[in-house]
């Protein structure tokens, strides 16, 4: 037994693992200890491991003086409106390719292609309008701009999703009495919910990260988390402390989004249906 | 229940004709078995009569009733599909009573048909399970008992048991005949599998290319072939066919053995004297005959397989194999000298133009 333990490829996969959390978690770790450290801590020779006087200043800076919190109340708005919409348009948009050829064989791809605009290139435009109809600083303007940029990626998801689901499923649901819509609502939504459940994620992973969209589009009403960091490097320096802090509290829904979906994200890498 | 009448019915996919100009009547309550090799159009045949795909032209009755533009909810039909399909999220019980449920049945009748269906089929232990802890036979009785159940006017079978291994294949097939003589009901059924078709159907329709090619009784297709595709596809093992010419005397074959036909016979194949003609003969109809004495054909065994009771002898007659089915005990062995006597009363003469069966 012991000696089945220490063996040379135990060895090297502990140590390659041990090595792996270490710089997966060491970042994580500093983010952490930073948020609550003292100013003076931030860049002390020797570095402060755990400071004795742990700090809760910088979260309530970043919090109220730096509008943090509105800050996440947007972005949870936004993101959260974003990813719904996203989700259900794309859905649909996927079903109806996959199933009726919608578009012929060219508007899938069309649909993906939008991705390789560099987004530099549309921003300034959609600012243009944007400040011409009033949708400039406003939640609707940002949820349309995010809906827009995510449904791609969700439409390519559930369009290879739809399309490894057997046909003859809604074809029995079809024959059995249902409407399209029945068979769709009763059939194949439920069928394809892990799919759903990873596109949901990771439109709302894209929207809540999104940064440069937000920067133009927004100012002093409908400004999202990500967009508050800037405040943190100024020129006295960088506020170390109060931008850990928000990035800590940045990682909460995240993490909640991540437990949530673990369950659907493993059944929607590994699905299959019944066949014989 | 319902007649089903089939009118001019063509279907393209694009630029691909696949169903061409079918006209079919089946009568209620008739067992009809679309048969035919991949690619026919059998499949597309029934599917448009499901409602599944829309006809390019023509027209399909059911009960009298032109259904072109009607959605398949609304046809009464019920179809059990290759693949099963039951729904993985639902339980035994939801499956088959998912129709009646998008109808909007009342509870408790759902749950008395739902139980009727299940214990007819031998499921009923089964209600609570997903189809994902099913075997393939058991699944194949709930894809039945989700069509039974809604006692429907026509019941579309898509090759229904070619996900199965041949035991259950069997097992299956009796039970769907006998489904079929306690419902009474109007079943159309595609496969290719000539057996299924030979054993389970009032009447075979056999397609090819994607248009009939004859129709009628098993025992007709297999009797009275048309063309040499019908003789060709029906009978196991397949039947024989033989280059030869036909004379004024009989038929004779390449290598210049002869074999004199019956006075009947000759005249009915004057009008084709001196050309060249297919002889088919099916395996059964070949027999051993004694070396002297009465007229038979001369060869050498090839291959022997033994199937138990009967044993299948392969053979040259004109330098083309053929195949007898024999009595195990008469099977000789390789490189054996035999006399073959063909029985005459049944043997087709085939136009190798058009394929057609002669003197019909």
């Amino acid at each position: 037994m012991t000696k089945g333990l220490f063996t040379r490829a135990n060895i090297a996969r502990t140590l390659l693992l041990g090595f792996f959390l270490l710089f997966t978690f060491a970042p994580l770790y500093w983010m952490f200890i930073t948020s609550i450290k003292p100013s003076d801590d931030y860049l002390a020779v020797p570095p402060v491991w755990f400071p004795a006087e742990p700090t809760m200043l910088h979260y309530t800076a970043a919090l109220f003086a730096y509008r943090g919190l509105d800050g996440l109340i947007n972005s949870v708005i936004i993101s959260a409106a974003a990813t719904l919409l996203s989700t259900v348009l794309g859905t649909l948009m996927a079903y109806s390719l996959a199933r009726f050829n919608t578009g012929g064989q060219h508007l899938s791809f069309w649909v993906l292609s939008q991705r390789f605009l560099p987004p530099i290139a549309i921003v300034l435009p959609i600012f243009l309008i944007y400040r011409a109809v009033g949708l400039h600083d406003t939640h609707l303007g940002l949820i349309i701009a995010y809906t827009v940029f995510t449904l791609p990626v969700t439409v390519w998801m559930m369009f290879a999703y739809f399309r490894q689901m057997p046909k003859s499923l809604e074809e029995a649901a079809l024959v059995d009495g249902c409407t399209r819509w029945q068979s769709l609502w009763r059939v194949a939504i439920p069928l394809a919910m892990p799919g759903i459940v990873a596109a949901a994620v990771f439109a709302f992973i894209a929207c809540w990260t999104e940064f440069f969209f937000a920067l133009i589009l927004t100012s002093q009403t409908a400004f999202t988390l990500p967009t508050v960091f800037r405040a943190f490097l100024g020129f006295q320096g960088a506020q170390y402390g109060e931008a850990s802090a928000l990035a800590m509290v940045s990682l909460v829904p995240s993490i909640i989004l991540g437990i949530l979906a673990q369950r659907h994200l493993v059944r929607g890498l590994t699905l299959g249906a019944v066949r014989g | 229940m319902a007649h089903v009448t089939i009118k001019g019915l063509h279907k393209h996919f694009g630029a691909v004709h696949v169903v061409k100009g079918i006209d079919l009547a089946i009568a209620d309550g008739e067992f009809t078995v679309l048969v035919g090799p991949s690619g026919c159009g059998k499949s597309t045949l029934l599917r448009t009569v499901a409602g599944l795909e829309q006809a390019s032209e023509g027209t399909i009755e059911i009960g009298g009733k032109v259904v072109n533009d009607i959605r398949p909810r609304d046809r009464d039909v019920a179809m059990v599909f290759q693949d099963y399909a039951l729904y993985p999220h639902m339980t035994v019980a939801q499956n088959i009573g998912f129709g009646l449920r998008a109808r909007n049945f009342p509870k408790p009748e759902i749950e008395t048909r739902v139980k009727r269906a299940a214990k007819m089929l031998n499921i009923d232990q089964l209600l609570d399970r997903l189809p994902r802890q099913l075997s393939g036979g058991q699944r194949q009785r709930v894809a039945i008992g989700r069509a039974i159940v809604r006692n429907p006017q026509i019941f579309l079978f898509d090759e229904p048991l070619s996900n199965l291994d041949a035991q259950l294949r069997d097992e299956m097939r009796s039970e769907i005949k006998r489904l079929h003589q306690e419902l009474g009901a109007t079943m159309i059924y595609v496969t290719h599998d000539q057996i299924e078709a030979m054993t389970l159907a009032d009447r075979i329709v056999l397609m090819n290319a994607g248009q009939i090619e004859q129709s009628g009784t098993p025992l007709e297709l297999y009797e009275r072939p048309r063309t040499r595709f019908v003789a060709g596809f029906l009978g196991s093992p397949k039947i024989n066919f033989i280059k030869a010419r036909l004379e004024n005397a009989g038929i004779v074959f390449a290598d210049g053995q002869a074999l004199g036909l019956p006075a009947a016979d000759a005249q009915r194949y004057a009008a084709h004297a001196g050309k060249p003609v297919i002889f088919g003969i099916r395996p059964q109809h070949i027999d051993r005959a004694p070396m002297t004495g009465s007229p038979h054909i001369k060869s050498t065994v090839d291959l022997v397989q033994p199937t138990g009771a009967r044993t299948y002898v392969t053979f040259a007659i004109g330098g083309e194999p053929v195949m007898a089915e024999l009595d195990a005990h008469d099977a000789g062995k390789p490189g054996d000298e035999i006399a073959i006597a063909l029985d005459l009363a049944h043997f087709l003469l085939i136009d190798p133009e058009s394929g057609n069966v002669l003197g019909r």
